[in-house]
């Protein structure tokens, strides 16, 4: 007895030495894409400044908003914008706005298994959206025939795989079908999880990235990231401006750059089929969510520190962890959106 | 002890123990308390369960109703929902998984309880516990990188070809669908059943085989008319804690039934489970609607669980009343 007790405090007074050393712990939640990045600049921030500590849990980005709404996380983290409804939910729960916080960049790429095709293929977007709909479900279909002039499709049924966990992946995919596809917009709609007309559904991009190794004549959709760490082939897109681009790190950062133009205020923007003559159409921000109002001015002035860093030094560790960088004219819009933090 | 009643010494230990019994009086009743609260906390927690589900599913059984059961829909951008496709998927993999692990848990544990000599059936059994261990993630790698192609150009073929008429082996095959999910399922809970069926199969008496044998059965028979009809209400038990494996797996589940929400009377078509969707798709779930519908599914799936092992339970009674007698284990 006497023995457990002294165990017990033993492990209190380490635990509670363990808090103190901590100094100030700032707890984040949200998009599962972002985190090898967020979990890298956390924990050289925390190198850096070691009286402050980041803990994020990768939960989603549903989740995220939820939490950094009920108040029990600092700052949430999400894939695809907050939309009117939930930052209104926001103003009412908390009485002050807020923020996103652009971190870094990432893009959906089509890829396929056809036996026999080695060749990089072209898609037009409405192949894509044809594809997804239903619509064209045969390889050799003049619709894709068309932009891979002497490649030798296959008259076969074309198998669509998409994720069938609601993801980031598939919000960035469903808001580019969106947007170039009159149709699919009204049937289908943008989402983490939609109702797909056809296909199969694979479990996270290990989950599509497998159906399409396996099935022959299948085509589906993964994160670049996965695609360049996997080398999984994957196809090049037709951008606004009419030229065919791969996605790579430079051609996401140039979609950004491309829409940063008409960036609004809040940095809630999609830049799907955004414009520019090398951009990647189907690429998106990952945003952090701060609070506009954050009542510990300790922690606040911790979390300014950090996305003041996040967005010069931070975007340094960006590409080795294959993520693209914000362009330089996002940077200095958000470096003036820091200071919007109270 | 003896010391309370030294003149009589053959009533020693029985006073002795008596007033030790006595002082351990108020122990028992401790003890029966705590124990109790253990018991009570098991129907506490499903009590609670319920509750939470209930409550936490309000805005989506008030929205749907009943429809909820029987639309086929499921769109979380137009907040659509309904449960159809998940019950319908759940039910037939968990159907096709019981057909195929029943026959082969069972007949497996007849031959490791009575027909395999003790030292191979030992040995057996350590291997059949280990696959019991397994997690689930582990079955579901197995199914995509084994069962997956294996069906796609093996099994396809060989049941499309000669069966394709019946609406069951129709249409075309991805690989993953209703027949592969439920093949997963049944490796994954034929380990329970050998398991349980061979405990139940070898604590019935040894006087029931004998007098078998010695009435001139053969081995067989004295294994197939006395002994499994004897062991038939735990045999009974396997099968259905097995059932609740299946209706509630998730993980292997999702890796191979293909993750659509459609209904087809296609065994090779792709389906959907409630546990599945359920894993799938919360995390992300932004709208409250959306949220509450998954909860919802919770709640239908507890439903499910509930309603079989009710009609399993009515099942037993039904079969060990016709049987002649036989029942206990």
């Amino acid at each position: 007895m006497k023995r457990t007790a002294l165990l017990l405090t033993a492990v209190l007074a380490l635990g509670a030495l363990v808090w103190a050393q901590n100094g100030l712990l700032i707890n984040g939640a949200g998009a599962t894409f972002p985190y090898p990045i967020y979990s890298k600049w956390f924990d050289v921030y925390h190198q850096k400044n070691s009286s402050i500590q980041f803990n994020y849990q990768s939960i989603g980005s549903g989740g995220g908003i939820k939490q950094v709404t009920e108040g029990t996380v600092d700052f949430g983290a999400t894939d695809g914008p907050m939309n009117d409804e939930q930052l209104k939910a926001f103003q009412d729960k908390r009485g002050s706005g807020i923020l996103h916080f652009p971190a870094v960049l990432g893009a959906d790429v089509p890829t396929y298994n056809i036996p026999g095709v080695t060749a990089e293929l072209n898609f037009t977007p409405e192949a894509l959206a044809g594809i997804f709909l239903g619509k064209i479900t045969k390889w050799n279909d003049p619709a894709i025939a068309g932009a891979n002039k002497g490649v030798n499709l296959p008259a076969q049924d074309i198998v669509v795989v998409h994720r069938s966990d609601g993801s980031g992946t598939t919000y960035i995919w469903t808001d580019y079908l969106a947007k170039i596809s009159e149709e699919w917009k009204s049937k289908v709609g943008k989402g983490t999880s939609v109702n797909w007309p056809v296909g199969l559904g694979g479990k996270g991009n290990e989950g599509v990235a497998g159906l399409v190794k396996q099935t022959p004549n299948a085509f589906g959709y993964v994160e670049l990231i996965y695609a360049i760490q996997n080398n999984m082939p994957y196809g090049r897109v037709k951008n606004s401006s009419g030229a065919f681009v791969k996605a790579d790190l430079a051609s996401v950062t140039a979609a950004a750059a491309g829409a940063s133009k008409d960036m609004p205020e809040d940095f809630r923007v999609s830049i799907t089929n955004a414009p520019g003559k090398t951009a990647y159409p189907i690429s998106s921000f990952t945003w952090l969510l701060i609070p506009a109002k954050i009542q510990d001015g300790a922690k606040r002035d911790a979390i300014k520190g950090f996305l003041k860093w996040m967005v010069t030094d931070g975007q340094g560790y960006a590409e080795q962890l294959s993520y693209a960088k914000l362009p330089k004219e996002v940077v200095e819009k958000e470096k003036k959106a820091i200071d919007k933090v109270q | 002890m003896a010391i309370a009643n030294p003149t009589i010494p053959s009533a020693g230990p029985a006073a002795g123990s008596r007033s030790f019994l006595s002082k351990l009086r108020d122990g028992d009743e401790i003890a029966r308390l705590i124990t109790f609260l253990f018991a009570a906390s098991v129907v506490l927690i499903t009590v609670l369960l319920v509750y939470e589900l209930w409550i936490n599913s309000a805005l989506a059984r008030h929205k749907f109703g009943l429809e909820f059961f029987v639309t086929q829909v499921w769109d979380p951008v137009m907040d659509q929902y309904g449960a159809l496709p998940f019950i319908y998927g759940t039910l037939v993999t968990s159907v096709v998984a019981l057909l195929l692990a029943v026959p082969l848990g069972i007949g497996a544990s007849i031959f490791l309880a009575e027909l395999a000599p003790a030292r191979v059936s030992d040995t057996l059994q350590f291997f059949i516990d280990l696959l019991a261990a397994v997690p689930s993630v582990i079955y579901g790698l197995l199914g995509v990188f084994i069962v997956v192609p294996l069906m796609r150009t093996v099994i396809y073929p060989a049941l499309n070809k000669p069966l394709g008429f019946l609406p069951f082996f129709k249409g075309p095959s991805y690989g993953v669908g209703f027949l592969t999910a439920g093949i997963v399922m049944a490796i994954m809970v034929i380990p329970y059943i050998i398991s349980v069926s061979r405990e139940v199969l070898l604590s019935v008496p040894r006087d029931q085989r004998e007098a078998a044998l010695a009435l001139g059965s053969t081995r067989w028979e004295s294994t197939w008319k006395v002994v499994v009809p004897f062991a038939k209400t735990g045999i009974m038990g396997s099968i259905f804690l097995a059932l609740a494996r299946a209706l509630g797996e998730t993980m292997a589940v999702t890796m191979v039934i293909g993750n659509t929400p459609k209904i087809s009377a296609s065994l090779f078509a792709t389906g959907y489970s409630i546990a599945a969707v359920i894993a799938n798709e919360f995390t992300e779930a932004t709208g409250d609607l959306y949220l509450q519908a998954l909860i919802e599914l919770g709640l239908v799936l507890f439903l499910l669980t509930f309603i079989l092992n009710g009609l399993a339970r009515l099942l037993i009674v039904v079969t060990t009343q016709k049987g002649s007698g036989v029942v206990n284990r």
